[in-house]
C-alpha cells in the first residue's frame, strides 16, 4: 500500500483530470446530443438526414480512431487545437485536452442522441397531435410537451451511455493527456513490484466516480418519475 | 502497338523486382552483423538450467521493441527486426545453439514498455532485449543482466529549433510513451509530460508543431533524427542515466551468469563491436565499450 500511498497527490491530480474530462464531455454531449436528436424526429428532410447519417458515421467508428483522427489526421488539413492554453491551478487545459474532449463529445453525443430518441418514440403520438392541435409550433411541441417525457424515459438509457463514457476517458492516456490510466500505467512502470495494489487503487477510483455518475441518474429518476 | 506496350511494362516490373530483389538482399548483408551458432550447444549447460531446456527444445522467444529505430525496429513486411537490441538477443540465442535467422525457431515477440515484466512473469517470453532499462523495482519482480548498454535522455527538436536542453522547455510541453521512465524523467525536469502509445507518433506531434520537443533514450532519438534527416535534431546533454540489460525470469536465475558470460566474450571477440556497427553505429559513431556489467545473485 506504501507505494499507492506515496503517490497519492499524483492520483488525485490525475483522477481530477479523468472527471473534468468526464464532465465537460458529458455536458457537451448532452447538448450535442438533444440538437442531433431534434434533428432525428424534426420535419425537415435535409436534417434528418444529415444527422441520421452523422449518428450512423460516427457511432460505427471505435473512439480510439476518432481520438487517431484528431490527433494525427487532422492537422494535415489544418485542424489543430493549438490554441487552447488555459493554465488554472496546477492544471493545463491546451490542444491535448481540447482534442480529447471533441472526440469523447463527438462520440458520445450519437449515442445519447440515440437513447433521448427512444425516450420520444416512448411518448405517444397523440400527445404531439394535441399539443399541435392546440397551435404550438414544432419548436414549442418538442420544448413543452415531447422532451419533458421523451427525458424522463430516458434517463437510464442516457445514464450507461455516459457512464461508458466516463470510462471511455482512459483512451485520451495514449493521446497526451496525464489522466488517471496514464498515471497508473507510469506508475506500475516504476514500481513494477507493487502492481496489483496499484491495479486495485485505479479500479476502486474508477468505480467510485461511476457510483457517483449512477446515484446523481437514480436521484434524477426519481424525482422525474410519474407520481 | 498494345503488345509493344504490354511487352515494355513487363520488362519494367521484371526489372524493378530484380532490382527490389537486389537491394533486400543488400539491406540484409546490412542489417544484421553474423552471429556464428554454436555446435552443440546444448552440451555445454549443465541439466536442469534454463539454458539447456531452451537449447534441447531448439526454440526460444526473445522479447524486443517493433517501433525503435536502431534499437528494435520491425520493417514493414519484414520478419526479423533490425537494431542493436535484436542483434544483442541474437548473439545469446545463437550461444544456445539455435539460428537466430531461423524465424521457426525463434520468434520476436514485440514487447513494449508495460508489458516486459508480465511477458517475463506470465512465461511468454525467454529473453527481453527491449532498451530495458536496469530498475530496482524491476529486479523486485523479474531478472535484469547486464547493463550492456548505458545511455541517457536527451530531447528531439527541429531542426530550427533554438532549444538546446530542458532549460530551454520548463514548463512547455515534451512527449513521449505513456508510462515510461523518460516521461517520468521529462516531469521531473520541469517539463510537461504529454504521454503517447509509440515513440513514432511522438516524432509526429513534434512534427507538426503540437509540441516543441520529445525526449527519451539519446540511441532511439538519434535514429529517429537519421530517419527524417534535415527536420529533426537531437540536442542537450544526457540528463539521465539508463542502464540497458536482458531481462529473464526470476523463476531461471541461472541465466544471469550465461547472459554476461556470453556479452563478455561477445566484446572480446569484436561480435559486440560489430553488432553496434550494423545498427546505432551505422552513422558513423564508434562502438562502445561493454559497460561493467553487474555481478549476479
Amino acid at each position: 500500500m506504501d507505494t499507492v500511498i506515496d503517490y497519492l497527490p499524483e492520483i488525485g491530480k490525475a483522477f481530477t483530470y479523468t472527471a473534468l474530462l468526464f464532465i465537460i464531455s458529458a455536458v457537451l454531449s448532452l447538448i450535442l446530443g438533444t440538437i442531433l436528436v431534434a434533428m432525428r424526429v424534426g420535419p425537415v428532410k435535409v436534417l434528418r438526414v444529415t444527422g441520421t447519417l452523422y449518428v450512423n458515421l460516427v457511432r460505427n467508428t471505435p473512439l480510439a480512431m476518432i481520438f487517431f483522427f484528431f490527433q494525427f489526421a487532422a492537422p494535415r488539413i489544418g485542424i489543430t487545437f493549438n490554441w487552447v492554453d488555459v493554465h488554472i491551478g496546477q492544471f493545463d487545459f491546451t490542444s491535448f485536452f481540447t482534442a480529447a474532449v471533441v472526440s469523447l463529445t463527438l462520440y458520445t453525443s450519437t449515442f445519447v442522441c440515440e437513447s433521448l430518441r427512444s425516450g420520444i418514440n416512448s411518448v405517444s403520438l397523440g400527445q404531439a397531435e394535441a399539443a399541435r392541435a392546440i397551435g404550438l409550433p414544432f419548436g414549442g411541441v418538442m420544448s413543452q410537451i415531447v422532451l419533458p417525457q421523451a427525458f424522463r424515459a430516458s434517463v437510464p438509457p442516457t445514464a450507461s451511455a455516459l457512464i461508458a463514457m466516463l470510462k471511455n476517458t482512459s483512451v485520451a492516456a495514449v493521446f497526451g493527456v496525464i489522466e488517471a490510466t496514464s498515471q497508473m500505467k507510469s506508475m506500475t512502470n516504476d514500481n513494477a513490484d507493487a502492481r496489483l495494489e496499484i491495479f486495485i487503487a485505479f479500479s476502486i477510483g474508477y468505480i467510485v466516480l461511476v457510483e457517483v455518475v449512477s446515484l446523481i441518474a437514480g436521484s434524477m429518476e426519481r424525482r422525474w418519475r410519474i407520481a | 502497338m498494345r503488345y509493344t506496350r504490354l511487352k515494355a511494362v513487363t520488362a519494367a516490373v521484371v526489372l524493378a523486382a530484380g532490382l527490389a530483389a537486389c537491394g533486400d538482399a543488400g539491406s540484409d548483408d546490412d542489417s544484421g552483423s553474423d552471429v556464428s551458432v554454436s555446435e552443440n550447444a546444448a552440451d555445454n549447460f549443465d541439466d536442469g538450467t534454463k539454458m539447456k531446456e531452451i537449447a534441447d527444445a531448439g526454440t526460444v522467444r526473445v522479447g524486443v521493441k517493433f517501433d525503435q529505430p536502431g534499437l528494435g525496429f520491425m520493417p514493414t513486411g519484414g520478419d526479423i527486426p533490425e537494431g542493436f537490441d535484436v542483434e544483442i538477443a541474437k548473439i545469446l540465442v545463437a550461444s544456445l545453439g539455435i539460428d537466430p535467422e531461423d524465424t521457426s525457431k525463434v520468434s520476436y515477440v514485440e514487447t513494449v514498455s508495460d508489458n516486459r515484466e508480465p511477458f517475463l512473469e506470465g512465461d511468454k517470453v525467454d529473453l527481453v532485449a527491449a532498451s530495458y532499462s536496469i530498475t530496482d523495482e524491476r529486479r523486485q519482480v523479474v531478472g535484469q543482466a547486464g547493463p550492456y548498454m548505458v545511455t541517457g535522455q536527451q530531447l528531439l527538436v527541429p531542426e530550427d529549433s533554438d532549444v538546446t536542453g530542458p532549460a530551454d522547455l520548463q514548463g512547455e510541453e515534451v512527449c513521449s510513451v505513456t508510462g515510461s521512465t523518460s516521461l517520468e524523467n521529462v516531469k521531473a525536469e520541469g517539463m510537461k509530460p504529454v504521454g503517447f502509445d509509440t515513440y513514432s507518433q511522438c516524432v509526429d506531434k513534434v512534427l507538426d508543431g503540437t509540441v516543441e520537443a520529445m525526449s527519451t533514450d539519446g540511441s532511439i532519438l538519434l535514429g529517429y533524427a537519421s530517419q527524417n534527416e534535415g527536420m529533426l535534431k537531437v540536442v542537450g546533454d544526457e540528463f539521465s542515466e539508463e542502464r540497458i540489460g536482458v531481462g529473464y525470469s526470476k523463476e531461471s536465475p541461472e541465466m544471469c551468469q550465461w547472459i554476461v558470460d556470453t556479452l563478455t566474450e561477445a566484446s572480446e571477440d569484436g561480435a559486440y563491436q560489430d553488432a553496434w556497427d550494423a545498427t546505432l553505429g551505422a552513422s558513423g559513431e564508434e562502438a562502445p565499450e561493454l559497460p561493467e556489467m553487474d555481478e549476479c545473485m
